[in-house]
């Protein structure tokens, strides 16, 4: 955003060729729908996107709203975070949350991740989507996080009620979106298909977009369950028999909702020392949601009911 | 190796190790027999991109299900796939990615079966490059050919034969060379500006990321080699400048911009462009960005270009260079490869993306269809699933386009089936119809609006919809009767009629029925534009058809009249013994019975004769037409 040309130079070819392909999809969406929105999941894909779309449109702002699901469960900071950017970039910020989920009391603890994320993430998403009649939203998935993440398109069709369908999708050939859409139906569009998550953050750095300190390591109350390291955000979780709390220098590498995104041990405590952390690291990125092994197949069949 | 492979990219944290380039995109053409799951697990595996928890798997299954006996079986890799196959679910472009220090890459991994060409050409659409594999010991074979005109015939210039098992051919220089000869003799005709042929083998990883000591004959480069250095740039920067306006910005009275991504060329503030459509000239003034104002922006940037004078631009139009236009014209000849089930139809209205512009257009003759095989051409009325063919189209304004040949972002367009908004078609343009650019409409002195002065009433089209023995006729007899009574001028059109003058050359099939209505539909707005309220009578049982008649004249004048009549009564009526005839399959394709009826989802009148007499059903409709203020 500022005049000062040193970040641009920082933009290798590749990064530049993505940021202008990114911009194209999301300039394409506020040109062919009456009323598109962005999700807005605080992570790091959703600030580079978020960024993307300031970039599009400038000199004017984005024409949409940025919309958040919030669960009641996402780290305070997650929060803090998400209410001062939508301040910083001074766009238009919707929070909902599903009130009949909240009603019968659904929480990631007692009720169960499965659970949980489909009522307090898939039905939320679907009922704001209605509420607010959305023709077409964004969300800031990419091709290389997950198998049935590799199929869809950048402009990924949706019946009535929200159904994917990827036994038939839309070719999508060249740049030639298909954007037409009958009453009730919708898109989902992804301007950040073509990413990988080594892009992300050295766009990010070369950019300076602001993310979550979450992403950072520094010391933080976590237990260790079923070996994976679970932070301890509030006293909503309760201790398991034989488990303890203990102070360890961690980060996260995929935000979710506190309970159900386990952090790696870790020193990174700069961009540059999580890209140099990145490329030596053998494992994969969400390896470390929990929701994501529930059973097998399990995206796939999150993403039909209408997850993003 | 493997060692080697990761220390290699262990230091690409900086970007150093060679000149950076920017993303390629290639696909991979080939089944699995020629090992294309293999290459592209072997070089996902050897630039690191299989990371810990999925090797663990892998060898697992490599022990488990695998061919290698000790060995990884990098074809499990793509399993995905394989499932997806025994299940019979449609099998879909996936795109996988990897990086070496010098370059990032993105591989379309496609299917080779000839079921699956449209597949093949969506991951072609947006790649630089091909990978054709051919199996050493099987040589060159009718799907070598297929794939090797597709990708052709979707503009790829660049193309790798990666000559593939020749460890099973004992990494035979003389069986790799006989194959290359083979393969260059057929692809002359094709129109590749580099073909690179590598033996390889994926298996054992030579000549894929590491140079084999196994084959000292070859002194070509190793595929990733290739890979990296390939220019990707399509010399897009070269091409006249062209910039299809994706979005109007307009934050505030002071600034106008027009915003969209350079689809080729270079364009500098104080260039001098033409609006193509309207031939308005001006200067570029700024090119905007968020990150300052830009000297210059080149093919592939998403910029915000601001202009000198106030001309009128809309999304949809084209920007480009003076001294080096796009063609402008509503017709032209096309390569269409068909996506969707139903048949493509020549004479039905389908919606055309090209650039960022949507418009209406209709195949106008299909001059040949393409064998994918042998790549002969042979005669065809329509396209169906998976089939090229030439087709010559016309659009319902003028478009603004460069042969693909020439620049593939301006050359290409999509076809929207107009009801269920499936992306039906692809289209490559080969040249304009010159026939277009010449003829030019001559204004007339009275006009249509003159004319329905002198009437005093309203032009229409009362258009009779319904199954065979509805009482269409009957009903548009009576209509007519009433409208002359009130003085109107009238004039009646009647599929049987029209069938034994006009359209006495067309049958009943799907594309004779289309042609047949485009043609009455002409006519009928011929006598609107002389103020007349013409009467339709045509059984028309496509939604898109009747579609197109009302989009040929103006809002209001098309009055819809679904006679709906149900098929059991329609059937005990027949009047002209045609359902007796059709039911003991003496009559092909009658609708009802072996064709289908689409009935009007929100036509301006339905009647049910069912239920009143035709007097009752027309007097309902010039009530209809009061309403409207077409009659007083």
């Amino acid at each position: 955003m500022s005049t000062d040309t040193q970040s641009r130079h920082a933009l290798s070819q590749h990064l530049k060729r993505l940021e202008a392909e990114s911009i194209g999809i999301i300039r394409e969406v506020a040109a062919e729908f009456r009323n598109p929105v962005m999700l807005y999941s605080i992570g790091k894909d959703s600030g580079v996107m978020l960024h993307l779309a300031i970039k599009a449109f400038y000199p004017s702002k984005p024409p949409f709203p940025l919309l958040h699901i919030d669960t009641g469960w996402k780290f305070r900071d997650m929060i803090r975070h998400r209410d001062w950017v939508a301040q910083r970039y001074g766009v238009k910020l919707l929070v909902y949350t599903n009130p009949e989920g909240v009603a019968r009391g659904i929480n990631p603890i007692t009720s169960g991740s499965q659970l949980h994320t489909q009522v307090m993430k898939t039905e939320a998403l679907k009922q704001a989507l209605d509420k607010w009649e959305f023709d077409a939203a964004f969300g800031g998935a990419r091709r290389d996080e997950e198998k049935s993440r590799a199929k869809e398109r950048i402009f990924s069709f949706r019946s009535a009620g929200h159904v994917w369908d990827p036994r038939n999708q839309r070719p999508e050939l060249w740049n030639l979106y298909n954007t037409r859409i009958a009453k009730g139906e919708t898109i989902r569009v992804f301007p950040l298909s073509n990413w990988t998550e080594l892009d992300i953050w050295q766009y990010t750095r070369a950019e300076e977009i602001p993310v979550v300190p979450l992403y950072f390591a520094a010391p933080r109350p976590v237990v260790e369950r079923n070996g994976l390291l679970v932070m301890r955000d509030d006293d909503r979780m309760p201790l398991e028999p034989g488990e303890a709390e203990q102070v360890r220098m961690v980060r996260f590498r995929s935000l979710g909702c506190y309970p159900l995104s386990a952090a790696i041990e870790s020193q990174a405590t700069s961009l540059d020392e999580i890209i140099e952390e990145m490329l030596i690291a053998r494992t994969s990125e969400r390896s470390g949601r929990l929701i994501d092994s529930d059973e097998a197949a399990s995206m796939e069949k999150k993403k039909r009911e209408g997850y993003f | 190796m493997t060692a080697y492979a990761h220390d290699q990219v262990a230091v690409s944290s900086g970007g150093r190790g060679g000149p950076e380039k920017g993303l390629l995109r290639f696909l991979t053409c080939g089944s699995v027999d020629d090992g294309k799951s293999t290459l592209i697990g072997r070089l996902l595996y050897d630039t690191k991109l299989i990371l810990e928890d999925q090797l663990a798997a892998l060898e697992r299954d490599s022990r488990k299900h695998g061919t290698t006996g000790e060995d990884i079986d990098f074809a499990l890799l793509v399993d995905g796939l394989e499932a997806e196959r025994e299940q019979g679910i449609t099998i879909d472009v996936a795109y996988r990615f990897f990086s070496t220090p010098r370059r990032a890459f993105i591989v379309a991994d496609t299917p080779g079966h000839e079921q699956y060409t449209r597949n093949m050409a969506t991951g072609a659409s947006n790649s630089h490059a091909a990978v054709i594999l051919i199996d050493a010991r099987k040589g060159v074979l009718t799907q070598t050919r297929r794939h090797s005109y597709i990708c052709s015939l979707l503009g790829i210039r660049h193309v790798v034969l990666a000559v593939n098992k020749i460890d099973l051919v004992d990494f035979s220089g003389e069986r790799f060379h006989h194959i290359v000869g083979d393969y260059l003799g057929f692809a002359q005709a094709l129109s590749f500006s580099a073909i690179t042929p590598i033996p390889v083998s994926a298996r054992y990883g030579d000549n894929v990321t590491i140079r084999s000591e196994r084959m000292r004959w070859y002194e070509g480069p190793t595929l990733i080699e290739h890979l990296e250095d390939l220019d990707a740039t399509e010399g897009l920067e070269g091409k006249p400048f062209r910039f299809p306006v994706q979005w109007v910005n307009r934050p505030n009275l002071d600034f106008r911009g027009f915003s969209g991504t350079v689809a080729s060329g270079v364009v500098r503030p104080g260039d001098r462009v033409v609006v193509a459509a309207s031939g308005r000239d001006t200067k570029v003034a700024r090119i905007v960005t968020a990150d300052g104002d830009l000297p210059e922006a080149r093919a592939g940037d998403a910029v915000t270009l601001t202009l000198a004078d106030e001309v009128d631009v809309a999304r949809g139009d084209m920007i480009a260079e003076p001294q080096a236009r796009p063609e402008v014209v509503d017709q032209f000849a096309a390569q269409v490869l068909w996506m969707i089930e139903e048949p493509m139809l020549p004479g039905r209205s389908y919606l055309m993306r090209i650039g960022t512009k949507y418009v209406p257009a209709r195949v106008t003759s299909l001059k040949h269809k393409t064998d994918v095989n042998t790549l002969e051409h042979m005669a065809a009325k329509t396209l169906g699933l998976n089939e090229i063919g030439l087709c010559n189209l016309s659009t319902a304004t003028p478009v603004a386009f460069d042969p693909y040949a020439e620049n593939r972002e301006t050359g290409a367009f999509v076809l929207i089936d107009r009801f269920t908004n499936a992306t039906a078609g692809a289209g490559m343009i080969t040249f304009g119809l010159r026939r277009a650019t010449n003829i030019h409409r001559q204004a007339l002195l009275v006009d249509k609006a003159a004319r329905t002065r002198l009437n005093g009433h309203g032009p229409a089209v009362l258009w009779f919809t319904g199954l065979s023995g509805s009482g269409k006729s009957t009903i548009a007899n009576i209509v007519e009767r009433e409208l002359h009574a009130h003085g109107a001028h009238t004039y009646m059109l009647d599929g049987d009629n029209v069938r034994h003058g006009l359209n006495r050359d067309l049958g009943f099939t799907d594309a004779d029925r289309v042609e047949n209505i485009r043609r009455v539909g002409e006519v009928a707005r011929l006598f609107v534009d002389a103020g007349a309220i013409v009467l339709c009578s045509f059984i028309s049982p496509f939604r898109a058809e009747r579609r197109m008649v009302r989009e040929l004249v103006s809002e209001g004048e098309f009055i819809e009249i679904h006679v709906d009549t149900p098929l059991e009564i329609c059937k005990q009526r027949d009047p002209k013994g045609l359902y007796a005839r059709a039911l003991e399959g003496k009559i092909k394709n009658f609708t009802g019975i072996d064709s289908p009826y689409e009935a009007p989802e929100s036509a301006e009148v339905v009647v049910h004769t069912g239920e009143g007499s035709a007097e009752d059903a027309a007097q309902r409709i010039i009530e209809a037409l009061k309403e409207r203020h077409i009659i007083g």
